[in-house]
């Protein structure tokens, strides 16, 4: 489905991505891993065209996406979220989920300001359709709720409905569950399993939470640096030497999920350090 | 003045929706909203019967800003985009009207309306297409220069725009079967033009431009990535909001007969954009309040002195900035939110 090829990106002297390349199947979810820093967003931003790339492919369902418009990503059934929440803090929680839904409508100017009977029809198919989608995720109380000043997590959820109700093909999800506690992790690991069958989704997760992604993961790909280091299935890329050394700076025995996730961050000056 | 004022008095009573009581309290909102409408418009028609005529050209004027500020609020309120030359586009229409009806004998002044308003919008699309490509005070620097450019450029074409005197025209007259007397016939048409333009902006603002021109505001990179083309957003945008104020400018000639530079200066643009910051950006409300504003402050100011209106605006923009960032609109919201709770 996806064909990451060689993708290179630089800003200025640093290059953030350097000919990283792997392959997406249908339906397949997979994890990307690495420190931060090692250019994950970055490819986010790549596939979603926020960035150029300076050479290298992306191929997405046999189409080249490095000439695709910005605006033009979501009709192609690309969906994402962010990592510090991309919502719209002044509209209603209902009135975000509605916006993922802009490309599926035809309503311009003109005919929304005369409220044709085209654009109603459009507008009426569309609510309802957001109602359902705030209903799957359990939103419903807070639609018509500004979108901010609400439960973190609460908000993860706005904005994963609003990644929905473009339906979507190939869902990209930045550190989705980056700041919710413990129980809310699981609650999302369960919700996004569900999901993700029920609305035939192909997904990448950006993820620094080791056992969500491990848990939830089919595949891993661990950058480093821009590079690729790893990739395979979760027990293998959590036991490959290069990924442990990338975490932990030096290649020691295998720690425990929470020492991997923290030390991540601890450890990164000694590593650029050495 | 006392009609304008118990006109706010019925206006206030325009709740939004209770947050976290959506099922309750949207329907019921909605129904308010609808209400306080229906009164201000029953007021509306009810007041130039018990006016006297410079009370009713003074309300006629207060409808043609809130037409102007409706697509001033567009543009800033709704879309994110700052412009310091709003001004330009009501004298575009104005002008467009005055000649139209000082060269062709017998134009019907109804025609003039849609002509002002498209060449505006025309124009706006124009300098939309470069001045969209512009953020925050290039993009304010670029519209200011457009306000200030025009005066001077209107002088320049004598023959057309009749230069410095400017162009003195009939009043639309009432037809004999209306029974009204010509200010009241001006105001009536005013009135059927701001009803229409209300209309017309927030049915566009409920659907799903509304919310593409609110969520490019919001947060324009999310914004692109659903799908909202941002250029064309902000170039029609800039548009439409021109198109407003085109219509805005085409009724002030009917209503005021006269023409002339002076009447468009720098001024009027930034007396608009603060009326809109007071009477709130964004609301529904905001551009009737706002215009309120336009009409009123700068006259009332000059009767205290004559360099009073500078210091008067400033004054008042801090004020509301500090009281309510919402503006009078929001303000109003907030207080009315409170007496539901209270029950």
């Amino acid at each position: 489905m996806l064909e990451v090829h060689d993708l290179t990106v630089r800003f200025g002297g640093i290059t953030a991505l350097d000919g990283v390349g792997f392959d997406v199947g249908r339906g397949e979810m997979v994890g990307l891993i690495g420190p931060n820093g090692a250019g994950k967003t970055t490819l986010f931003n790549c596939l979603t065209r926020r960035y150029d790339a300076d050479s290298g492919t992306v191929s997405y369902e046999g189409r080249d996406l490095t000439s695709v418009a910005p605006h033009a990503i979501a009709e192609l059934g690309i969906a994402r979220t962010f990592q510090n929440l991309g919502l719209f803090p002044r509209m209603s929680v209902r009135d975000n989920v509605l916006v993922g839904a802009h490309h599926r409508g035809r309503g311009g100017f003109l005919t929304a300001g005369l409220r044709l009977p085209g654009v109603r029809r459009e507008e009426r198919a569309l609510r309802a359709d957001a109602d359902a989608v705030l209903e799957r995720l359990g939103l419903t109380g807070v639609s018509a709720h500004p979108a901010t000043g609400l439960p973190f997590g609460t908000l993860k959820r706005v904005e994963l409905a609003r990644a929905l109700i473009g339906r979507p093909r190939l869902l990209l999800l930045d550190e989705p569950v980056n700041g919710l506690n413990a129980a809310e992790v699981e609650e999302f690991a369960g919700m996004l399993g569900a999901i993700r069958s029920e609305y035939d989704l192909t997904v990448i997760v950006v993820e620094h939470h080791m056992g969500f992604v491990m848990g939830i993961c089919e595949r891993i790909v661990c950058l480093d640096f821009g590079r690729k280091i790893a990739e395979g299935p979760p027990g293998e890329v959590q036991r490959d030497p290069g990924v442990i050394e990338a975490y932990l700076g030096t290649a020691v025995s295998e720690g425990s999920e929470r020492t991997i996730e923290r030390s991540s961050r601890l450890m990164r000056p000694t590593k650029e350090g050495a | 003045m006392s009609e304008t004022d118990s006109a706010q008095v019925k206006r206030a009573p325009a709740p939004p929706a209770a947050p976290r009581r959506p099922a309750p309290a949207g329907p019921l909102a909605g129904r308010w909203r609808w209400v306080a409408i229906a009164l201000l418009l029953a007021a509306a028609c009810y007041a130039p019967f018990q006016l006297v005529p410079f009370h009713v050209f003074q309300l006629t004027m207060v409808l043609v800003y809130a037409v102007a500020l409706l697509g001033l609020n567009l543009l800033v309120g709704h879309a994110g985009q700052i412009s310091l030359g709003h001004g330009a586009f009501f004298a575009v229409g104005a002008y467009t009207t005055a000649i139209l009806l000082d060269h062709w004998d017998g134009m019907p002044y109804p025609v003039t309306l849609p002509l002002a308003a498209g060449v505006a919008f025309l124009l706006g699309l124009a300098f939309g297409v470069p001045a969209m490509r512009l953020r925050g005070l290039y993009l304010a620097l670029v519209t200011l220069a457009m306000a200030i450019f025009l005066a001077p450029l209107l002088k320049r074409f004598e023959e057309l725009t009749g230069g410095s005197m400017g162009l003195t025209l009939a009043k639309p007259a009432p037809p004999a079967w209306s029974g009204l007397a010509p200010d009241q016939w001006l105001y009536f048409l005013t009135l059927v033009v701001a009803v229409a333009a209300f209309l017309l902006a927030h049915s566009l603002l409920r659907s799903r431009v509304g919310r593409a021109l609110h969520a490019l505001r919001d947060n324009e990179i999310a914004a692109e990535v659903m799908g909202v083309r941002l250029s064309s957003y902000k170039t029609l945008a800039f548009a439409w909001s021109a198109m407003f104020a085109g219509a805005a400018g085409c009724v002030y000639t009917w209503v005021i007969g006269f023409v002339s530079p002076d009447s468009f200066t720098v001024n009027l643009s930034i007396t608009m954009l603060a009326g809109l910051v007071v009477g709130g950006l964004g609301t529904l409300f905001g551009p009737l309040l706002g215009a309120l504003f336009v009409m009123f402050v700068p006259s009332i100011s000059q009767d205290i002195n004559d360099a009073a209106p500078g210091v008067i605006f400033g004054l008042l923009i801090i004020a509301v900035m500090y009281v309510a960032p919402t503006g009078l609109a929001g303000l109003a919201e907030r207080l009315i939110k409170k007496i539901p709770r209270k029950e």
